[in-house]
């Protein structure tokens, strides 16, 4: 299970919201306890595909290496990412799973005509074949660690 | 000529959970099909089906992007510290 704050989730409608049409994207920074994260922070990110950023989104290593940075300051992990999908469903394309990692959560929601709608979160196999949906808890308020 | 192998978070778990590994090689080549031949699981993840690395897996030698230098022909010494660092890709169809 992925716990998120409400004040996150707004932070990442409005990004959302903001690049619209384009794809946003960001790292999810937080505690991993047993079989449930929890989000504690957010390092929003540019999308670098400039060449198709309406249904494409990258984030270069080295700002991975910087989400990874901010988290270990803050005693946190970099647990996961989240990106909209602009006027397209929350669920994983076939252009996300082959790009993407195990173990991290991947938040995808949906930005429909700029209002953000549904939000999901998935990890990928062990196999790579495919994606399990994660439950989100949305939560009034985060834990301070 | 012992170098280290630092392992991205999301791939620790295919090998014992360790942050580092520590091996001998003479090129970045060499770490990582040792690396791979330690810890099978590795493989997959790090290299598509034709045997490339994936486009989205970067190699760094201590803080040098290998696609800089001489890619994974890139020579490694003794203290050096290779690291896998994932780039994040993905969107709508």
């Amino acid at each position: 299970m992925l716990r998120v704050g409400e004040a996150l989730i707004e932070r990442i409608h409005e990004h959302g919201t903001r690049d619209y049409p384009n794809e946003c994207c960001g790292a999810l920074l937080g505690r991993e306890e047993g079989k449930d994260r929890t989000v504690l922070g957010l390092v929003p990110l540019a999308n670098q595909r400039n060449d198709s950023p309406r249904n494409r989104f990258s984030i270069t290593s080295e700002d991975v290496r910087l989400a990874e940075k901010e988290a270990a300051a803050k005693g946190w992990e970099l647990i996961g990412w989240y990106h909209s999908h602009p006027d397209s469903p929350a669920r994983p394309s076939e252009f996300d799973r082959e790009h993407a990692w195990p173990w991290y959560s991947y938040i995808i929601f949906q930005v429909e005509k700029g209002e953000p709608r549904e939000m999901r979160s998935w990890r990928l196999d062990d196999d790579r074949a495919k994606y399990q949906e994660e439950s989100i808890e949305f939560i009034s308020s985060v834990p301070r660690y | 000529m012992p170098v280290k192998v630092m392992i991205p978070t999301p791939l620790r778990q295919y090998a014992e959970k360790r942050e580092s590994v520590d091996l001998e090689a003479k090129t970045v080549a060499e770490a990582l099909s040792s690396l791979t031949s330690q810890f099978g699981d590795l493989k997959k993840h790090l290299y598509s089906d034709d045997g490339k690395l994936r486009s989205f897996v970067n190699v760094y030698v201590n803080d040098e992007d290998i696609r800089y230098l001489q890619r994974e022909k890139t020579a490694v010494q003794q203290g050096d510290t290779i690291s896998i660092v994932p780039s994040i890709a993905g969107g709508a169809e």
